[in-house]
């Protein structure tokens, strides 16, 4: 097996272990850890198999294409100091896995635990191994998404489901962060490839976009790594079962954002702006990561701040742009990773045991429990730094590193006393640790009987102890060649002599060491009687929390804001909205217009056409009436609007429209109808406007109404007039004229245009014809009448009321002879209409006319029989079915469009021909005609129905009068 | 020509902006009739205008060049007249069926979903 195919096994094993591990039924807790485990165990074997080819000092690739057009691959690289982390990654989470077996009650849905693990596994290798910038942005957003999953794994306790939301809102902008700042590198460098940005290290510090980048970059790191000020969900993401908070929080995630910054070191770092923004970050989280751990109750809270302390100590490393600090800060890296994952192991085992992980509760563990004890010491010891033990020798460096000036600012001076202070806090927290634990009295009210616990959940943790100590002692022996190759590979050519060594002799980093393990030692002794009983948190920063901070923003941006623009900008009344609306596109429009130059005063009536100007200025008159009596009178502001539209009709006409002429009119028709038809059951008119007595804000709101309304059909004129006066563009309209014929086969380009060369639009819009049609019908199904529309019209009471006063007439005879002759006449236009409208039908594709027109034509016919004759003497005699005109109209259109594939063309291709029929002469014979038929039928059926519906409304009435008189009947 | 028609397309939109700035449902139904005569009329206006030249060829001819009409706003108008009448009409429905479940047409009355007095959403939920 070669080099790249393991690579390529490397990451999708996990994945495909998570896929595996979802399967499991959720009881097989066993089965389900022997499958993770061995996957996980793969990973470490393959990781470990790939170190003869990394040693070598060329990375091992694998690349594949992904959207190379974007500059984008999937492109896997394997480093020295990506195989340290995968190292570091797989091996924690092989002992993470066997640890959590024994952690994870039978009750905890354990299929989901280990395919989301296994899925952060794969992610985490994935942000390790990336060749490619924006690969490594995705998976950097997987662990974010995955670790959201993790922390909020027992989702029915809030504080999960809270610490997940904030780890997910935090990291997940900084992740927004990270990949702005990647498209800047690769906007810099010209591609995102990781060897290139790596080469190209000068030419980025010096371009212009630097600062912005790096920023974003940070952005990204900081908010994974928790550093000072987006320190604050790693706290409240331990409500996480405690093995994610192992994996997680001290050897994977958290660390994705110092590896990140250590990745790009050699390219981003070693400036001013650099070292000011890791520097200052770095020394705030070490130091008050540090002093917040001292006061916490919980000892998983102890422990999240003293990793937010760690890992600001390594960015404060890594800010210092010296070789020697990359070097302490990788090494810090690996020695953090095994200290603190043992440490959070051993505080779940303190939890899974006792019940609890309140320090002032616990107390006098060690006789209970030795071993753990006695393990979790000497990782404690790690942490603080003891001699022997690993974490003081990476704390040794850092000490060497902090003493040394490097950009000559108060932080450098500040380095040495911020080093030692910290470390000295470092050692209290962890004696806290050890003494409030295991020391003192023993509680007598632990919720649970302590006792050592099983063998393999101590295994996790006595091999990354031994880990420690034998780092600790013998340091270049076991690991010298590995670390080597880790900071070869980072630094390259500017690879700094080291030595890793116990013993250094009597150096200033030595004292520095001595002072803080005494001034620790004595600081716990002070505090210890303060500790025992004191609040959670520190004194004087208890009140700070970045928690309430974030959560406060948090209710700003998403409830006050919200509610702020809502009161301001946002109505529960439309016509507000409408205002609003209008005045935003007005200015919206304004902005061209201004830029442009375009003033009043180029408007310019120029010559004027007296029959035209005549026109206009009564469809002025009709519009402008219209909207007055819209409030007095309905049936005169409609037959206004009839008016308007004749007049855009007349305009269509004389601007040579003629297609839109005759369908705008026959369209007018249908509209009034269907106005009058409902008018009758709209509520009647608001009496207080009746006679102009409106009160002074009606009069004020109305006056505005119409001030905006002016400002915006201003604004149409002048549009429409800058348009009109300018050239035409050259568009596609003289293709239409040109090929019209040629190749649609019609005379009228318009009719083309619609049925032929824009078919498919066609056919969509009579789809939505047909919707609107049927929905309507459907609105109207169970519609009955509001009760004060029930009543016979007030024009039919009054004439029914004449026949009972005369002796010579029956009751209800005025009323049915209403209208005698022009009712007999719409009964003979029936058949007239309906040939008007077959032969604007047939000449459509040639002449004005067309599917359209002919259907609004068609349905004027039906509906002039309902006003005739009354919908139940029409329906008695003629059934219309309109829904199904609908249905055969589509069937036919779309089957026309499907004929053509029959012939090998796309959907809707036209073929035309003409064919010679005996009396009616040629006609055009394209299967466009077809198409137009089933527009047609569609048209007919959608407007008939919708009129219909309309006029079956009188019988409901009627039926609805029957049933509320019976009832009025029954009661007496 | 130009000028007066472009006078006829503002003066349409003011009037069917108006109307549908206004509380009663049935004014807001006739701005939308006008509002929409004045939207044809503007795409028509963007394809230029030109008198008695229709896209439309006599017999003889088997492509139309020179002066004519704009075929591709009449187009998009044709449409646009038919579906617009659909639209009215399911306007003109949710009317009836509003006033028939809520009694009024008065659009600062229609507060089903969210009563006067009651706590607003999403607090309210």
């Amino acid at each position: 097996m070669n080099s790249e195919t393991m690579l390529m096994m490397l990451i999708a094993l996990p994945f495909a272990g998570a896929c595996l591990a979802a399967l499991f039924p959720p009881n097989a807790r066993n089965a389900e850890t022997w499958a993770a485990a061995l996957v996980t165990l793969g990973a470490v074997v393959l990781s470990a198999s790939l170190f003869p080819a990394v040693a070598t000092g060329t990375p091992v690739r694998l690349n594949i294409e992904w959207l190379p057009t974007l500059g984008l691959s999937f492109s896997l690289r394997m480093d020295g100091f990506a195989w340290l982390f995968s190292m570091l990654v797989t091996c924690i989470g092989f002992l993470v896995v066997i640890y959590s077996r024994y952690y994870m009650s039978p009750d905890d849905a354990i299929p989901r635990f280990y395919a989301f693990f296994l899925a952060f596994m794969g992610a985490m290798l994935g942000i390790i191994l990336s060749g490619n910038l924006i690969l490594l942005v995705v998976f950097w957003e997987l662990t974010s998404i995955i670790s959201f999953m993790l922390i909020g794994y027992w989702y029915q306790k809030a504080d999960a489901r809270d610490g997940a939301r904030m780890s997910l809102t935090i990291t997940g902008v900084g992740g927004l962060g990270l990949l702005a700042g990647v498209l800047l590198i690769g906007h810099i460098v010209g591609s995102y490839d990781l060897d290139a940005v790596l080469d190209s290290g000068d030419l980025i510090r010096s371009h212009p976009l630097y600062v912005p980048a790096i920023c974003l970059v940070l952005l990204g790191a900081f908010t994974k790594s928790a550093q000072f000020p987006f320190h604050f969900w790693l706290p409240n993401a331990m409500a996480a079962p405690t093995p994610v908070s192992a994996f997680l929080h001290s050897a994977t995630m958290v660390k994705a954002g110092v590896f990140l910054m250590a990745r790009l070191w050699p390219v981003l770092g070693g400036t001013y702006e650099w070292f000011w923004l890791t520097g200052f970050a770095g020394a705030a989280s070490l130091l008050l990561g540090a002093y917040f751990a001292i006061f916490q109750r919980d000892i998983k809270g102890l422990l999240a701040y003293s990793t937010i302390s760690h890992l600001g100590l390594i960015t404060l490393l890594l800010s210092l742009g010296s070789p020697l600090g990359a070097v302490a800060a990788i090494f810090h890296m690996m020695n953090h990773a095994t200290f603190k994952a043992s440490l959070f192991m051993a505080a779940g085992i303190i939890d899974h045991e006792s019940g609890t992980r309140d320090m002032q509760k616990l107390g006098g563990l060690f006789k209970l429990m030795p071993y753990t004890a006695t393990l979790a010491m000497v990782a404690s010891a790690a942490m603080a730094g003891v001699p022997l033990l690993n974490g003081f020798l990476s704390k040794e460096m850092f000490f060497a590193e902090a003493i040394e000036t490097h950009a000559d600012s108060i932080l450098d001076t500040a380095a040495p006393y911020v080093a030692v202070i910290a470390s000295a806090f470092a050692v209290t927290y962890s004696i806290r640790f050890i003494h409030a634990v295991f020391f003192g009295e023993r509680p007598a009210d632990l919720p649970r009987e302590p006792h050592e616990p099983p063998f393999l959940m101590r295994l996790p943790i006595q091999l990354l102890v031994l880990a420690c100590l034998v780092i600790g002692i013998i340091p270049a022996i076991t690991v010298g060649s590995f670390l080597h190759i880790a900071v070869v590979s980072v630094l390259g050519a500017d690879t700094p002599a080291y030595s890793l060594a116990v013993w250094h002799g009597l150096t200033v980093p030595l004292g520095m060491s001595v002072i803080a393990l005494i001034g620790g030692a004595l600081l716990y002794v002070l505090l210890r009687h303060y500790l025992a009983h004191c609040e959670e948190g520190p004194p004087y920063f208890r009140r700070l929390k970045g928690q309430r901070i974030f959560e406060r923003v948090l209710v700003f941006v998403s409830w006050r804001f919200a509610r702020l623009v809502e009161a301001t900008l946002g109505t529960r009344r439309m016509q507000q909205q409408l205002r609003l609306l209008v005045a935003v596109s007005l200015v919206a429009a304004a902005i061209p217009f201004y830029n442009s130059n375009f003033g009043l005063g180029l408007f310019e009536l120029g010559q004027i056409d007296i029959p035209f100007a005549l026109l206009w200025v009564i469809g002025i008159a009709c519009a402008v009436g219209a909207a007055h009596q819209a409030k007095f009178h309905r049936l005169v502001a409609l037959i206004l609007l009839g008016g308007a539209g004749v007049v855009t009709c007349i305009t269509f006409v004389w601007l040579s429209a003629p297609d839109l002429a005759v369908t705008q009119l026959l369209v007018e028709i249908v509209t009034a109808v269907l106005i009058l038809l409902g008018l009758r059951w709209l509520p009647k008119r608001w009496e207080d406007t009746e006679l102009g007595r409106a009160p002074i804000s009606t009069k004020l709101r109305r006056g505005r109404d119409l001030l905006v309304a002016a400002v915006a059909g201003l604004g149409m004129t002048l549009l429409s007039y800058a348009v009109m006066t300018r050239p035409s563009p050259d568009t596609i309209s003289g293709f239409f004229l040109r090929k019209a014929y040629e190749e649609g086969g019609g005379r009228n380009v318009v009719n083309v245009i619609l049925v032929d060369f824009r078919g498919f639009d066609t056919f969509g819009e009579i789809t939505v014809l047909g919707i609107v049609a049927l929905t309507v019908f459907a609105l109207f199904r169970r519609f009955r009448p509001a009760p004060d529309t029930i009543e016979s019209p007030e024009q039919q009471r009054i004439q029914a009321a004449t026949d009972e006063e005369r002796s010579d007439r029956i009751t209800g005879q005025t009323v049915s002879d209403y209208l005698l002759v022009p009712s007999v006449i719409m009964q003979w236009l029936f058949p007239v209409i309906i040939v008007f409208a077959a032969y604007l039908f047939l000449r459509g594709h040639d002449l004005p006319g067309g599917g359209f027109a002919a259907g609004v034509a068609m349905s004027a016919a039906f509906i002039l029989q309902y006003l005739a004759a009354g919908t139940v003497w029409v329906e008695d005699r003629l059934r219309i079915l309109p829904v199904n005109w609908i249905g055969l109209g589509l069937l036919i259109a779309g089957c026309v469009g499907i004929g053509s594939w029959v012939f090998g063309y796309p959907f809707l291709t036209s073929y035309s021909q003409y064919i010679d029929l005996p009396v009616i002469g040629e006609i055009p014979a394209a299967t466009a005609i077809l198409f137009d038929l089933g527009v047609f039928s569609l048209v007919v059926g959608a407007t008939v129905l919708m009129l219909i519906v309309f006029a079956h409304q009188s019988i409901r009435r009627l039926r609805a009068a029957k049933i509320s008189t019976t009832t009025i009947e029954e009661v007496a | 020509m130009e000028a007066v028609l472009s006078i006829l397309v503002g003066l349409f939109f003011t009037a069917g902006i108006y109307l549908m700035l206004s509380k009663a449902i049935v004014r807001i139904l006739l701005g939308v009739v006008v509002f929409g005569n004045a939207v044809n009329l503007l795409i028509f206006t963007a394809g230029r205008i030109m008198r008695e030249v229709p896209p439309v060829m006599s017999l003889d001819m088997t492509q139309l060049t020179g002066d004519t009409a704009n075929p591709l706003p009449q187009a998009l108008i044709l449409t646009a007249i038919v579906i617009s009448f659909s639209f009215f009409s399911f306007l003109l429905v949710l009317t009836f069926r509003t006033y028939q479940e809520v009694g009024t047409d008065d659009t600062v009355k229609l507060r089903v979903a969210e009563p006067e007095g009651k706590i607003l959403p999403p607090m309210g939920y």
